[in-house]
C-alpha cells in the first residue's frame, strides 16, 4: 500500500483544504502539490481563520484538512473541536493533519489531542508532504521525528502510576518504533530495521496515536505546558 | 522630644538616606524601624522613646501616628540587625521565625505601659469614661492603616489567596471595631435614645455617598487596571521590537545583500530561525546565553548542533528525550557526538537534513547521528585518516562507551553512542 502511496498520481486522488492564515503560505503550498495530474492532491478549498475553516469544511467534505496550528478565533484546535462530528463520521470522515511553523510542545500535543492525524512541520518537502496527506487518507498517523519525540518523552516522564495500564503505557515494541521515527527513519526502514511489515509499523504508530489521544493521564497536558520543548 | 525634632533634616538627605518606614519586621506600622535603620540606632531605643512619650502625655501616639502617615514605606531603612518577624526561605516563602528577645520585651513593654497609661489617665469628671471607646476607634483605625500599607505591599509581593482572604478579615475587623468605638461613644453620652435615629442617619448619609461616588470609584479602578493591561502590552511589544529589531531585521538585511550565495542565504536564515524559536520558546526564567556553556545534556546537544549548522551550512534536526546533567564521560560523548555531527554534515549534508537524536533512559545515554548520504565504509577508510577511528570510537572506549558505525538500509550511515552515566 504504501509503495503506491509514495507514487502518489498512479489512479488515486485525494480532495484537500487548506487552513492557514498566511495568503503565502497557502498560495506556496497550492503549487508545491496542488498540482493534481502529477500528485494525485486536488485542493478543493481554502480558510484563513476558524470561522471560515468551519463553513468550508463542512461545504466541501474534504478527505484530508492541512490544518495549521494557530489561526484567529481560536486556533487549529478549535476548529478540531467544531469538526468532531464530521471527524467521526462513519462514510468519508474528514481527517485533519496538522502543519505548522511552530513545534512547541504544547502546540503539537494540543492539536493531536484535538484528534488530528498527525503533525509536520512546515518544512516538511513537497514530495514528503503529498506522502503524508495520503497516508492521513487511509486513516494512518503521520509522527514526524520531533512528534516522536515528545511523544517518548511525555510517556517516559512520569512518577505518577498509570491510570489506564492499556493506555498509559507504551509497549516495547511502539516504544521501539517511536525511537527509530525520532531517528528520523521512514517507516519503509523501520520495517527493514526491525524485520516487521510495513503494514505492522503503521499499526504500531496508529496504536500509539490512539493512546496519544485518549490517554487518561492529565499529566500529558500539563507535561506539555511544563516543558516548553523547542 | 529628639525624635519628633530629627526628621525635617533627615528628609533632605541625598536619596540614599531617605526616610522609609520598614516593611520588613515591622510590628505596627514600621515607624520606628524605619527611623532605627534611618538613624542607625537599634531598634529597641527608638521603641523605647515612644512608649516613652505614649506613657507621658499621650504624645508618642500622635508622634507615631504623624510618622506613619508621612512617611512612605519600603523596602529601605532597616535596622541594623537584619533580623525580621518572618525569616525569608531560600525559596522565597516567609515563615514565622522565632520571636528574639528584643521583640518580646518591646510587646510587653507595650502591653504594660497602655495598661498602666488607660488606668492612670484621669482627664476628670465624666471624660473617662470615653478612654475606652476612644481606644477602641483608635486599635479600629490602624488595623484599617495597615490595611492601605498591605495594599501597597502588593504590588511587589503578589499576594496569596489565603493571605488576600487575611486581610480582608482584618480590614473587616478594624472596621467593625471603630463602629464599636463609635456606638459606645453615643451610648456614653447618654444619647443611647437616639441611636436608632442617628444610625438610620448616618446610614442615609453613607448610602447618599455611595451611590454619588460609587460609579466614579468603579470607573477609575476600571481606568486603572485598564492602563495597567496596556502598559504590560506596550512593555511586552517593546520587548518584541527590540528582539526582531536587533536579529532579525539584521539578518533580512544580510540576506539581501548574499541573495547571489544561496549557501550563505540559508545559512543565515537557518541560524535566525532557531535563534528566534529558542527566544519564543524558552522556557520560563531561563535567562541564559547561548555562549554560557553547557550543563545539561540537552543543552550540549542543541549547542553542538547549532554550531555544526553554523558552519557546514547543512540544517541539521535534532530531537532529545529526557535530559541529565554533564559528567566527565557525557562531555566525551557530546565530543564524538560533534565529530560525528561535521562528518555528516561535509560527506552526508546533501541528501538532506542530519538527523541528531539524543535520549538519556536510565542509566544509559544515546546519541544517534544519521545523514542520507552517500554511505560510508569503514574498512574501506584507509588507516592514516584517524578522524573517526580517533575521535569517535576510540575516544568512546576510552571512556568506558560503545560506539558503532552502520549503513542504514534506506540510504545514508548511522553513528550510534551510548555511554553509561557516572551519576545515579
Amino acid at each position: 500500500m504504501t509503495e503506491e502511496t509514495t507514487t502518489g498520481g498512479a489512479g488515486r486522488r485525494v480532495r484537500v483544504v487548506l487552513v492557514d492564515d498566511h495568503r503565502m503560505f497557502r498560495t506556496g503550498v497550492q503549487a508545491e502539490i496542488g498540482r493534481t495530474e502529477t500528485t494525485g492532491v486536488e485542493v478543493v478549498g481554502e480558510a484563513a481563520d476558524v470561522d471560515q475553516a468551519v463553513t468550508v469544511i463542512t461545504a466541501t467534505r474534504p478527505e484530508v484538512v492541512l490544518l495549521d496550528v494557530h489561526l484567529p478565533g481560536g486556533g487549529g484546535v478549535e476548529v478540531l473541536r467544531r469538526c468532531a462530528s464530521l471527524m467521526s463520521a462513519p462514510e468519508n470522515p474528514v481527517r485533519f493533519l496538522a502543519l505548522s511553523v511552530s513545534d512547541a510542545a504544547e502546540d503539537v500535543i494540543g492539536v493531536i489531542r484535538g484528534g488530528a492525524r498527525g503533525y509536520v512541520t512546515k518544512t516538511i518537502t513537497g514530495a514528503d508532504l503529498v506522502d503524508s496527506v495520503f497516508r492521513v487518507q487511509d486513516g494512518d498517523a503521520v509522527f514526524s521525528p520531533r512528534l516522536a519525540g515528545f511523544v517518548l518523552d511525555a510517556f517516559a516522564s512520569t512518577d505518577a502510576p498509570p491510570v489506564d495500564e492499556d493506555l498509559d503505557r507504551l509497549t516495547q515494541r511502539e516504544r521501539e518504533v517511536l525511537r527509530l521515527i525520532a531517528r528520523g527513519y521512514a517507516y519503509k526502514e523501520i520495517a527493514k530495521q526491525l524485520f516487521i511489515s510495513v503494514k505492522t509499523v503503521e499499526s504500531h504508530v496508529s496504536a500509539v496515536l490512539r493512546k496519544l489521544q485518549l490517554s487518561n493521564r492529565h499529566e500529558l497536558t500539563r507535561w506539555a505546558t511544563a516543558r516548553r520543548l523547542v | 522630644m529628639p525624635v519628633a525634632a530629627r526628621p525635617p533634616e533627615t528628609t533632605d538627605d541625598p536619596p540614599v538616606r531617605r526616610l522609609y518606614r520598614s516593611a520588613d519586621g515591622r510590628m505596627l506600622g514600621g515607624v520606628a524601624r524605619g527611623l532605627a535603620g534611618h538613624l542607625g540606632l537599634p531598634v529597641v531605643w527608638v521603641r523605647l522613646v515612644f512608649l516613652a512619650l505614649f506613657v507621658a502625655d499621650g504624645l508618642g501616639v500622635l508622634v507615631y501616628a504623624v510618622f506613619w502617615i508621612v512617611v512612605p514605606l519600603g523596602v529601605g531603612g532597616r535596622s541594623a540587625e537584619p533580623r525580621s518577624v518572618f525569616a525569608t526561605a531560600p525559596d522565597g516563602r516567609r515563615r514565622l521565625r522565632k520571636p528574639d528577645k528584643g521583640q518580646i520585651v518591646a510587646l510587653v513593654a507595650l502591653a504594660i505601659g497602655a495598661a498602666g497609661f488607660v488606668t492612670s489617665v484621669d482627664l476628670g469628671g465624666d471624660a473617662n469614661r470615653y478612654v475606652w471607646p476612644t481606644l477602641l476607634v483608635g486599635v479600629g483605625v490602624v488595623l484599617v492603616w495597615r490595611q492601605v500599607d498591605n495594599a501597597r505591599r502588593a504590588s511587589w509581593t503578589e499576594p496569596g489567596r489565603r493571605k488576600r482572604i487575611f486581610q480582608l478579615v482584618r480590614g473587616l475587623a478594624g472596621v467593625a471595631l471603630v463602629g464599636m468605638g463609635l456606638t459606645v461613644f453615643m451610648v456614653v453620652r447618654g444619647s443611647a435614645a437616639q441611636l436608632g435615629t442617628a444610625l438610620t442617619a448616618a446610614i442615609a448619609v453613607l448610602a447618599g455617598m455611595a451611590l454619588l461616588a460609587g460609579p466614579w470609584l468603579v470607573r477609575m479602578s476600571q481606568d486603572l487596571s485598564e492602563e495597567r493591561t496596556m502598559r504590560i502590552r506596550a512593555q511586552e511589544r517593546a520587548e518584541v521590537a527590540a528582539h526582531v529589531h536587533d536579529s532579525v531585521l539584521h539578518t533580512l538585511t544580510l540576506i539581501q545583500r548574499n541573495a547571489d550565495e544561496p549557501g550563505e542565504v540559508r545559512r543565515l536564515a537557518r541560524a535566525q530561525e532557531r535563534e528566534l524559536r529558542n527566544w519564543l520558546y524558552r522556557p520560563e526564567g531561563n535567562g541564559k546565553d547561548d555562549d554560557q556553556e553547557p550543563e545539561t545534556l540537552a543543552e550540549a546537544v542543541k549547542k553542538n548542533a547549532a554550531e555544526v549548522e553554523d558552519k557546514h551550512g547543512v540544517p541539521l534536526e535534532v530531537v532529545v528525550v529526557g535530559d541529565c546533567p554533564l559528567d566527565e564521560g557525557l562531555a566525551a560523548q557530546m565530543q564524538a557526538a560533534r565529530e560525528a555531527m561535521v562528518n555528516a554534515a561535509k560527506y552526508g549534508g546533501e541528501g538532506g537534513a542530519v538527523q541528531v537524536y539524543a535520549e538519556v533512559e536510565g542509566r544509559t545515554v544515546f546519541v544517534s547521528v544519521r545523514d542520507r548520504g552517500p554511505g560510508f565504509d569503514l574498512d574501506s577508510v584507509p588507516a592514516d585518516r584517524m578522524g573517526v577511528r580517533e575521535s569517535i570510537i576510540g575516544r568512546m572506549r576510552r571512556n568506558g562507551g560503545t560506539a558503532r558505525l552502520r549503513a542504514v538500509p534506506g540510504g545514508g550511515t548511522e553513528v550510534e553512542l551510548e555511554m553509561e552515566r557516572a551519576d545515579g
